[in-house]
């Protein structure tokens, strides 16, 4: 179903590790360290400044993929992968982009599965690949046939 | 305070337990992650959706868990984190949060993680590997 699509891209979109949203987040995570938030805590860490929480990527703009169509409703996040290079700064720019890695069906007990794998990625002003953040989205039976119709 | 380094092959770190899953924990989320789902905020798109009532996004408990590993930002830092999401959470769920040390050496420590209900079953698992400092 989407075997076409792997390996498409969106354009580079520049993102900010805004203070404001690390702190915001941090919070709705319950994970209120002062190396995310306080500024005397940034300085004073072998970082020289604050740091963004690990799942912190899901707050950027990938940009758009090009033709590729997702349902709108049913979609079932199966799995998550983070990498690293190195923790996110606050105040630092990211030039971050989707691809679409993989499609593979499975048949299983709930009928045929689509398993999609979209890569999101974050780069530094350099070009140098800062984290990777790996979705598998699951797509069901149910939204399958409803989006062939 | 303890450091990373010092917890074995087969230990756990201290287990975490949440605050029973309020409504506002999802709304809050939805806000800072700009995952406006209605299954996780309004309870008749819930139900549309076949669900017996909302439930929190996965990415809230990964986020949760990933909060076992920040007292020890001196020391190193989540390089890799993988979960598979095994089980829904729905409001009022008590979860709790895991870590065990699976393998060790002088570069990284890799983590056996989970989150577990109420009932004592993984919602999330997965490993993450928290590479350290010289």
């Amino acid at each position: 179903m989407y075997q076409g699509d792997i390996g498409k891209r969106s354009v580079k979109v520049k993102n900010i590790v805004e203070r404001g949203a690390v702190k915001k987040f941090a919070e709705a995570i319950g994970d209120l360290h002062p190396i995310y938030w306080d500024e005397e805590t940034g300085k004073r860490s072998r970082y020289g400044r604050n740091i963004a929480p690990p799942t912190f990527p899901r707050v950027f703009d990938y940009g758009v993929i090009e033709g590729l169509k997702l349902p709108a409703k049913g979609l079932i996040h199966g799995e998550q992968r983070f990498h690293y290079e190195r923790p996110l700064f606050v105040g630092e720019e990211l030039y971050c982009y989707a691809e679409v890695k993989d499609y593979y069906e499975k048949q299983s007990s709930m009928g045929q599965l689509g398993f999609l794998v979209i890569a999101n990625n974050g780069e530094d002003a350099d070009g140098n690949l800062i984290f990777t953040s790996t979705s598998t989205i699951i797509i069901n039976e149910a939204v399958r046939k409803a989006m062939s119709v | 305070m303890t450091t990373i380094r010092e917890w074995q092959v087969g230990q756990s770190l201290p287990d975490v337990t949440l605050p029973p899953v309020s409504r506002l924990d999802l709304i809050k989320y939805a806000g800072a992650s700009g995952d406006y789902n209605p299954i996780h905020t309004i309870d008749d798109e819930a139900k549309k959706a076949g669900l017996p009532g909302i439930i929190a996004h996965g990415m809230w408990t990964m986020g949760n868990l990933a909060k076992l590993f920040t007292p020890y930002c001196e020391e190193g830092f989540v390089q890799d984190y993988f979960v598979r999401f095994q089980s829904m959470v729905f409001l009022n769920d008590v979860v709790t949060l895991k870590a065990k040390v699976k393998e060790k050496d002088d570069k990284a420590i890799r983590f056996v993680v989970a989150a577990v209900n109420q009932h004592g079953k993984e919602v999330v698992k997965g490993e993450a590997v928290f590479a350290l400092y010289e």
